[in-house]
């Protein structure tokens, strides 16, 4: 009798969600299998939104212990109004708000395309010691038409309840007035001052909302 | 009849150890092969020696929002030689309009050097010309320089199109440099290529990889 069909049980292993089937390493039975280490959990769009906040367990967000290493990347974040701050903080399990300890470094620079004037230099209005509030890691992003920022957050471990929480920001943009524009850049590093899990982060502009952009999540595997 | 469970040897494809079980590309039957995850390498190319620049001129589109690209042990034929990136807008010719910055660090072997500094000569205020990402390789038979660069949404003619790269060089005077480089190519135009060059001689081996990212 030919087969048709397979059911998902009908092979001889254990199903594991988001797998795929693979041959094992003697090419003698089955396993699962991950296709790549860095795999894609979630993928928010702005549209003149106030904030974009991933939640472990909501919307198919997944933000625990099934990654060691977790990876926001920014796809031309927008801002609606002008001179704004492109943030983030996170909740811990158990907690509400976003509003736990982080202390942080800044750095960041510019270079404009008008005068040829540059910078590179330690910033310290977008750091934090001890601070409860959304850590910097764009500024001043402006709202021309063409204007935009990107980049990327890791976040380490934020399962962990022995450890506190790491994480380390790039980013890139236009920046300064379209008269005169810069490419200006920031590097973000801290970590949060917690031994609760962290499960939810949240994006949001200092003034006014993410206009347009994208932000997807990743999770690194360890094997 | 009830199946209860396939063994590895009942599906109609030879395993191959440690591969994925998947569809073929009719969707009419498996075969054994690598599924890809976010990460989905598109290209490698390899430096022979044979000439002075590395070109990615095809898959650059709107499939990926993010593309990124990783140059491993790039070794110059000729001592002190920059190593460049320029992109295609276009046209034919690799001359977008970029602004860009330029910072490094540097630490030399014998200890008695180290600093972080901006660097003028690095960067582009409205420039079609090469971009500078590392700077002074020796060619000795170790020196190299490894890097990565991630470019974002190429195909957007909405924004500018960002790029930001890390590299470190083996520099000719025995130094290690870290080079930070990022910027835009300004204008809506959609970026369609890439091309990695060297300012004098031929690059004389390297890995050069672009990946998407989904």
């Amino acid at each position: 009798m030919a087969i048709s069909k397979f059911n998902y049980n009908s092979f001889n292993v254990t199903p594991v969600a988001g797998r795929a089937l693979a041959f094992d390493a003697d090419a003698d039975g089955f396993t699962t299998a991950s296709g790549s280490s860095m795999i894609l959990i979630k993928t928010l769009t702005a549209s003149s939104s106030a904030t974009l906040d991933f939640v472990d367990g909501t919307s198919d967000v997944v933000l625990d212990d099934t990654y060691p290493v977790y990876k926001f990347e920014f796809i031309n974040i927008h801002a609606a109004t002008d001179q704004a701050d492109f943030n983030f903080q996170v909740n811990v399990a158990g907690a509400s708000g976003f509003n736990e300890t982080i202390t942080s470094t800044h750095f960041g620079g510019y270079h404009r395309s008008g005068d040829g004037a540059s910078s590179l230099g330690y910033q310290s209005g977008g750091h934090q010691a001890q601070g409860t509030s959304y850590q910097r890691i764009f500024a001043d992003s402006n709202n021309g038409n063409t204007d935009s920022s990107s980049g990327h957050l890791y976040l380490f471990n934020p399962s962990s309840t022995t450890f506190v929480t790491h994480f380390m920001a790039r980013t890139v943009g236009r920046g300064s007035d379209t008269s005169n524009a810069s490419s200006t850049f920031y590097y973000t590093g801290g970590y949060v001052n917690a031994t609760a899990a962290v499960d939810e982060v949240s994006f949001k502009m200092s003034s006014g909302d993410i206009d347009a952009g994208i932000i997807k999540l990743y999770g690194i595997a360890d094997s | 009849m009830a199946l209860s469970k396939a063994d590895f040897n009942n599906i109609n494809v030879t395993a191959v150890a440690s591969k994925k079980l998947k569809w073929n590309s009719a969707a009419d039957g498996f075969e054994a092969g690598d599924v890809g995850g976010s990460i989905v390498l598109l290209s490698t190319q390899t430096a022979d020696g044979s000439g002075t620049a590395i070109t990615f001129d095809s898959g650059i589109d709107s499939t990926y929002n993010t593309y990124l690209f990783k140059y491993i042990n790039i070794h110059p034929q000729t001592d002190n030689v920059d190593f460049n990136v320029n992109f295609r807008d276009g046209s034919t010719a690799y001359d977008a309009v970029k602004t860009t910055h330029y910072f490094y660090s540097y630490h030399n072997e014998s200890g008695s050097e180290a600093a972080l500094t901006y660097y003028t000569s690095g960067d582009l205020a409205q420039g079609t010309g090469v971009q500078l990402l590392s700077g002074s390789t020796g060619n000795g038979n170790d020196e190299c320089l490894s890097g990565e660069m991630f470019l974002y949404n190429p195909s957007s003619t909405t924004f500018v199109t960002h790029f930001m790269a890390i590299n470190n060089t083996y520099h000719k005077a025995d130094y290690s440099q870290n080079r930070f480089v990022g910027g835009y190519c300004d204008g809506a135009a959609a970026i369609d290529g890439v091309q990695f060059s060297i300012s004098s001689g031929n690059i004389d081996s390297g890995t050069f990889k672009m990946y998407g990212i989904t």
